[in-house]
Order: structure tokens, then C-alpha cells, then sequence
């Protein structure tokens, strides 16, 4: 500062506090103001509470505890409001964070920040391990587990289960089945849908020597697909079990997988399946162009498809579904894709209360209706799995096809439940690479396997497990 | 010596007052700006360096590990390639970029017609898009199925290059983002030209300079400052590449992988696999090279002066 405006200061005081003051003051303002915003997203996510302001559904019963809920089902403004006007115990109070990663990612943040988290939690059965490893979610084996329990069949228990211990109350699933082109197929000779993956091979192969599209795809970036198809072949990725959690087993480069893996890198190398990644616009533009004689995929794809207008105009009754082919038909093996649960969090102060909507979202007539009709979800609560209405129902999208009869409750009854990995982010993330570099042509699937393998180990290792390959 | 000082304690007293309060009175002024500047630059980047010096894991809890993550990232080879990219990103793209600007600024230099002016804007506005609209725009350009390359190279019965795919894609990302940042380099560059007095163009005019001696031997060498400037800003920004390859991602996961940039990984780290401590790491890890890579530069070019030397 300068000689004159110091002398200025020394010649009135009284001016320097006043501008002191006015400093001060609007320096306690900014610092009021910033806690104040930090203060309000706090609280944002909910810990429970009667704070309703940052619902996305309304409550009537406003003297009731509310539970916080995070979930995306599309219908799910529907399932809330169903769900609370048929409860006089507790309400739901919900907000849709995003869906799949964008959830998991705020979830993870949460957790790792010890508040932020909502009482329920709507998640996919291959994340419940990834959150149990850290502590995040309740047990519900002692909320009201009995009185629901044989509402779902085993295989559907043990995805959202780690060993005794209940952490999901199962809503939908992914049963999955060979969704074909009909139309491609008429056009190339292919009279029978293909049972087993040789004649896979062979039909694919007979399509592209007649000048054909492209028979499937192998998207990196749906792993969860492949491990899938890994295990549908014997391949058992991993054990695990929470009474001794810092042990796991990792085999994700066993003979099956590698076979799996091969058998697709040899589809890819003839240029009988492409290589594009899927739920982009890319590749639904595919699908609906025809691109594709088949996609292998889960029972909740045609709800997808349809909302992404696939199926409709030109393409409609083009499609059907067949039994997911096989490798052994003597012995065959239905999996899994997707398929979600509401879970309860650590962080809520309600765990009774959280669990009683868990339990009940998604579970009354009106909502599991509303949800298999528009193909939104594939309901795993067994009463409308053996309904007459539910299993005859000819499927639009298949053309009338009573695809729940012939393909997908059979899957799903056949069903037996996976054992995933405690780091699903992870375990997915590599997938991906692994299988990119199978449809680059830089590794054969054996060598991607044993590098995935590989990389599963040192990771897991450096996590704190004690690993058995 | 003792009666000197003895002598003066009045004066002295009265300056230390005056002086004290003198701070004060510094502080307060600048304290809205230093509070900001506190609360949201330097307290959290002690915190991230806080958090870099631990190690969490998902069995046996926090320990504190020293300087161990950064000597993992240093090995580990994910972030070297990602480090590795945007390195080689950056030798191709600044140099492309600069030349793009500086010749349209150049010519807007010369050219006064409003076909001029209207250009001006339009070679700008793609700096008004956001940065993740633009990016999916590219993405839709780029397709294969709806996109227009198909159409134009059928044209003349070739296929369609894919700038998605592994081969392309550094083609692809450049492209974007010349896209996106020319217009605005080249608006600091014609700020920076329109600042040279005309009357030394007269002067080199009457040497019997050329357009193209004078945008060549005086033009660009009085503009150096803000060609220093531009460099300097497309260093930093391309090391921390993140929004472009991170939107290009959900269309082509198998060529853009989480490492494909060490911001990508380091967000990664930190959001998908919770591992907020060796996120960190990377983040100071990318901050050391990006520090090294803006030195060395400006060891370079310190002689020229300008707003770093």
C-alpha cells in the first residue's frame, strides 16, 4: 500500500471501521451462506425423519414415519403411491438418483462419507455382495422375511441373499432366452431356432454365407452377459461366504470360461456377430434395421426395446424368443441378467420401519400388474409367476407369442442363483477390457480369461482378501 | 545504540498501531475473495492430500501409508498410459489447434466485411456449447448407422471410417475438441491483433511489405504473449482431459476404458471402486506431471518474455 492512502487511514478512524465493519460483516455473510448450503445438501439424501420436502411423490399421511427410497423402475411413481395408500404404518418417500451406476456411484459416496444415504435402496442382485463387504446394508432376515419368504423361490432368496443373511427383497428378475429376428430367420432357411451353441455357430455361419446380417453381438460393455453365459457353461467366478469375509474365492479362467470366451472371440474373428456396444443408440438403431438375427438377452429386454422403439412400424410382430441355447441339452442351465431388490441401508435410523417398505414396494397386485403388462419388469413374486393370466399372456412385442409359458418361466423356475463378487465395480470394469480386447483381436478369450483372472487376484489381494484361486 | 532506541518508542509505537491496523484493514479487504479461495481451492486440496496419504481396504480398514500411493501410480501402468495419451494427445492437438486459430484470426484480421463478422461468430459459438452437448453431437456424427459419414464416403463407394473404434479414436477426440476451442483461442488471438497500432502496418507498407510479410513478420511475432497464453491454457486442459472421452464412453466402452485418461481413472478410483485415497494420489500424481510438463515449457520459452517470464 501506499504512503498517501496509509495517511488517509491514520486521518480517520473512524472511516477504517466502517469499512473494517462492512469487511467483516459480509465475510461472516459468505461464511453463513456456504454452511448454509452445505448444511441443506446434508441433508438432502434423507436419513429418514418427517422432512418431506425433497419427495418426488406426495404424502397424504402426513403423521405417519416416513422412509426414505431410491429406486428407477419407470413405473415407480405408480408402485410409491400404491404402496402408500395401502399402508397405515409407514410412507415412502422417493427420489430417483439415477439408474444402475449413477446410483451405485452416489450410494458409494455416501457410504464411504457415513451420511447421505436413503433408508431403502433399490438395487441389482450382483451389487448386494459389493455393499454387504462394506457394511452398508441390514440383514432383513428378522424384519418380516417369514411371512414373504414363500412368495419366491429359492434361486431368487439366494441372489439377494450372502449366506444366511437376507439383504434384498427380490422384485424382478433377468431369466434369460434367444430373441430372434423371425423374419431374417424365414428369409435364411432357419427353420428351428438354435438349441445348443454349435448349431449357433452353424446357423450363424449359413446366414453370413447367404450375404446375411450379422448373427449376434458381443457388447463389451454388458460383462454381466458373459458371465452369465461363463456360468451357464459350469464356470463358478466366485465363493464367497460372510461368515469368513476376508476369504474369497476367484476362478474366472477355468476351463468353461475359457471355452465361453473362445467360442465367442471365434464368432467375432468369422465376423458372425458384431462388436458393438449395446443400450446405445448405435445399437438399437441395429436392431431395428435388422442388423441382428439374435440377441441374447434377459426377460425384461422387450419392455426395453419397446421403449426404445424397437418392435413398432416396420419391425413390428418381427420378433420372437427362444430357450437360451445350450451346451449340453441333456443338462441344461437357465441363467440370470439383472433382475433387482430393495435393500435396506446401514445408515437408516428405521431399520423396521425401512424393512417393512422394502418388503412391501412392488408387492401388491395393482404394482406387479402394472409392471409385467408393460413388460417393465419380469416379477419374481410367485404368486403372479404361477397366475394362468400371467403365463398364457401372448406378449405383443413377440408377435402373440405366450412367451412367459414357453421361454421365460421355465428360465426362471430353472433358476438356481449366482454367487457374486463382493467388488462387482471392479469385476465388471475389467470384464469390459477383457472383452474389448477379444473383439480388437489383441487376445484370444483363454489369454483374456487368465489376464482377467489375473487382475481379479491382485486386486482382491491388495483389498485385504486372503484368495483361493 | 541503547539510546537511540530509547529515544524513539513514541514514534515507533504509534507506526506499529498504524501498521497493525493497516493489515487488518488488508485482510478485510481481501478476505471475501480469500475466504472463497480457502474454503473451496486450498481446503480441499490439503484434505485430497490428506486423504492421498492413506490406503483403505475393503477388508482391514484405513492405514496410513505415506507417500505409498503415489509410488503405486508412478508403477502403475494404467495411469502411465493415460498419462502416456494425453501427453501424445496434446504434441498433435496443441500444434493443430494453434495453427487453426491463429490463420482464422489472421484472416479476420484482414477481412472487415460483415460475411467477416458473421464468420467470426460462428467459428465461435461451438465455444458456447457445452462441452458434454458437443461431445454427444460428435457422437451421433460419428455413427455408423444415422450418422452423415456413412452417406458422403458411400458417395464415392468407400466405407465409412469409425472414429469410435480403438484406431480412430484419437483422430475422433481431436477433431472434437479443435472443434470446440479454436474459436475461443482464435478471439484471444484477434483481441491480441486488433491491439497492434495500424500505423506500423503503414510504416511496413511503405518498406514495401506484402499481406503476408506483414502478418508473418509482424503480426505474429507482437502477438507472442497471447500465443504463449493459449499454449499454456491447451497444456492444462488437454492433460486434464475428462468430459470428452468420459460422454464418448457410454457409446464405446470397449475403446474408451476408465483409464483412458488419468482423470477418468482417478474418477473412477474414487467414485466406482470408492477408493477416495488412491484417487486422490492420482489427482496430486497428474497435478505433478501437469506442473513438470507447464515448467519445463516455461523454461523454454522464458527468454521471449511475456505473461509467465
Amino acid at each position: 500500500m501506499t504512503k498517501k492512502s496509509h495517511n488517509t487511514f491514520r486521518r480517520d478512524p473512524t472511516t477504517v471501521n466502517k469499512k473494517l465493519a462492512l469487511a467483516a460483516v459480509s465475510a461472516v455473510a459468505i461464511t453463513s451462506l456456504l454452511s448454509a448450503c452445505s448444511a441443506d445438501g446434508g441433508s438432502g439424501g434423507g436419513g429418514g425423519g418427517a422432512d418431506t420436502s425433497s419427495c418426488t411423490n406426495t404424502i397424504t399421511k402426513t403423521d405417519l414415519p416416513v422412509v426414505s427410497v431410491w429406486g428407477w423402475y419407470p413405473n415407480m411413481d405408480k408402485v410409491i403411491d400404491n404402496f402408500n395408500a395401502g399402508n397405515d404404518e409407514v410412507q415412502a418417500c422417493w427420489t430417483n438418483v439415477g439408474q444402475g451406476n449413477d446410483e451405485y456411484d452416489k450410494f458409494q459416496t455416501a457410504i464411504s462419507a457415513g451420511t447421505g444415504a436413503p433408508d431403502v435402496i433399490m438395487l441389482e442382485a450382483d451389487r448386494i455382495s459389493n455393499y454387504v463387504v462394506q457394511n452398508a446394508l441390514v440383514d432383513i432376515s428378522g424384519y418380516g422375511y417369514d411371512d414373504v419368504k414363500g412368495d419366491f423361490s429359492e434361486g431368487a432368496w439366494k441372489d439377494v441373499s450372502v449366506g444366511d443373511a437376507v439383504f434384498g427383497a427380490p422384485v424382478d428378475g433377468g431369466p434369460m432366452g434367444l430373441i430372434y429376428r423371425s423374419d431374417v430367420f424365414a428369409q435364411y432357411g432357419i427353420t428351428t431356432p438354435p438349441t445348443t451353441w454349435d448349431e449357433y455357430m452353424a446357423d450363424a455361419q449359413k446366414v453370413k454365407d447367404a450375404g446375411g446380417p450379422l448373427f449376434g453381438d458381443l457388447g463389451a460393455n454388458v460383462p454381466a452377459v458373459f458371465m452369465a453365459l461363463t456360468i451357464q457353461a459350469g464356470a463358478k467366478p466366485f465363493t464367497y461366504d460372510p461368515a469368513t469375509p476376508e476369504d474369497i474365492g476367484i476362478k474366472v479362467n477355468d476351463d468353461a470360461s475359457k471355452k465361453v470366451l473362445d467360442y465367442w472371440a471365434e464368432l467375432v474373428s468369422k465376423g458372425l456377430v458384431g462388436t458393438q456396444d449395446q443400450f446405445t443408440p448405435e445399437y438399437i438403431s441395429g436392431m431395428v434395421g435388422g442388423d441382428y438375427a439374435t440377441y441374447v438377452s434377459a426377460a425384461w429386454a422387450p419392455g426395453y426395446l419397446t421403449g426404445a422403439g424397437v418392435g413398432s412400424g416396420d419391425d413390428s410382430g418381427k420378433f420372437s424368443v427362444a430357450p437360451l441355447p445350450q451346451w449340453d441339452t441333456a443338462n441344461p442351465v437357465a441363467v440370470n441378467w439383472g433382475g433387482s431388490a430393495f435393500s435396506v441401508t446401514a445408515q437408516s435410523s428405521q431399520p423396521e420401519n425401512a424393512a417393512k417398505v422394502a418388503f412391501g414396494l412392488y408387492a401388491d397386485d395393482a404394482s406387479l400388474k402394472d409392471g409385467w403388462e408393460n413388460q417393465i419388469i419380469f416379477p419374481l413374486n410367485k404368486n403372479v409367476l404361477t397366475s394362468d393370466e400371467f403365463v398364457n399372456a401372448q406378449v405383443g412385442f413377440f408377435n402373440g407369442q405366450q412367451a412367459n409359458k414357453e421361454v421365460y418361466v421355465p428360465a426362471a423356475d430353472a433358476y438356481k442363483g449366482f454367487t457374486y463378487s463382493p467388488f462387482a465395480s471392479y469385476y465388471y470394469a475389467s470384464f469390459t477390457e477383457a472383452l474389448a480386447a477379444i473383439n480388437n483381436g489383441e487376445k484370444t478369450g483363454s489369454e483374456a480369461a487368465d489376464e482377467l483372472q489375473q487382475k481379479l487376484v491382485d486386486y482382491a489381494t491388495e483389498q485385504g482378501f486372503t484368495v483361493t484361486e | 545504540m541503547t539510546s537511540t532506541t530509547l529515544a524513539q518508542p513514541r514514534p515507533r509505537a504509534g507506526i506499529a498501531t498504524a501498521r497493525r491496523r493497516h493489515t487488518l484493514v488488508g485482510w478485510a479487504f481481501v478476505a471475501p475473495f480469500a475466504i472463497v479461495f480457502v474454503v473451496f481451492l486450498i481446503a480441499p486440496l490439503a484434505y485430497a492430500f490428506y486423504l492421498s496419504l492413506f490406503r483403505k481396504a475393503l477388508i482391514g480398514g484405513t492405514q496410513f501409508v505415506w507417500f505409498e500411493n503415489y509410488l503405486k501410480a508412478f508403477t502403475d501402468e494404467h495411469f502411465l498410459s493415460g498419462v502416456w495419451f494425453v501427453l501424445t494427445f496434446s504434441v498433435v492437438l496443441i500444434p493443430v489447434q494453434m495453427l487453426v486459430s491463429l490463420a482464422i484470426a489472421l484472416i479476420l484480421d484482414v477481412v472487415t466485411t460483415r460475411f467477416a463478422r458473421f464468420s467470426r461468430l460462428m467459428i465461435f459459438l461451438p465455444y458456447a456449447i457445452p462441452v458434454v452437448i458437443g461431445a454427444l453431437m460428435w457422437g451421433f456424427l460419428y455413427s455408423k448407422n444415422f450418422g452423415p459419414l456413412g452417406e458422403l464416403f458411400g458417395l464415392f463407394g468407400a466405407n465409412a471410417p469409425d472414429f469410435l473404434s480403438p484406431q480412430l479414436i484419437f483422430f475422433g477426440l481431436l477433431n472434437v475438441v479443435t472443434w470446440q476451442w479454436a474459436g475461443y483461442y482464435m478471439i484471444i488471438l484477434y483481441a491480441a491483433l486488433q491491439g497492434i497500432d495500424p500505423s506500423i502496418y503503414e510504416a511496413a507498407r511503405i518498406d514495401g511489405a506484402n499481406n503476408w510479410q506483414i502478418a508473418v513478420r509482424i503480426k505474429v511475432p507482437m502477438i507472442t504473449n497471447s500465443l504463449v497464453l493459449i499454449l499454456v491454457f491447451a497444456l492444462i486442459g488437454t492433460l486434464q482431459f475428462f468430459n470428452e472421452p468420459m460422454m464418448l464412453k457410454f457409446l464405446a466402452a470397449g475403446t474408451i476404458g476408465p483409464d483412458f485418461t488419468p482423470n477418468m481413472y482417478a474418477y473412477q478410483q474414487a467414485f466406482a471402486l470408492a477408493n477416495f485415497n488412491y484417487g486422490s494420489a492420482i489427482s496430486f500424481a497428474l497435478g505433478i506431471v501437469v506442473f513438470i510438463c507447464v515448467y519445463i515449457f516455461m523454461l523454454a520459452t522464458r527468454k521471449r518474455g511475456g505473461f509467465l517470464g
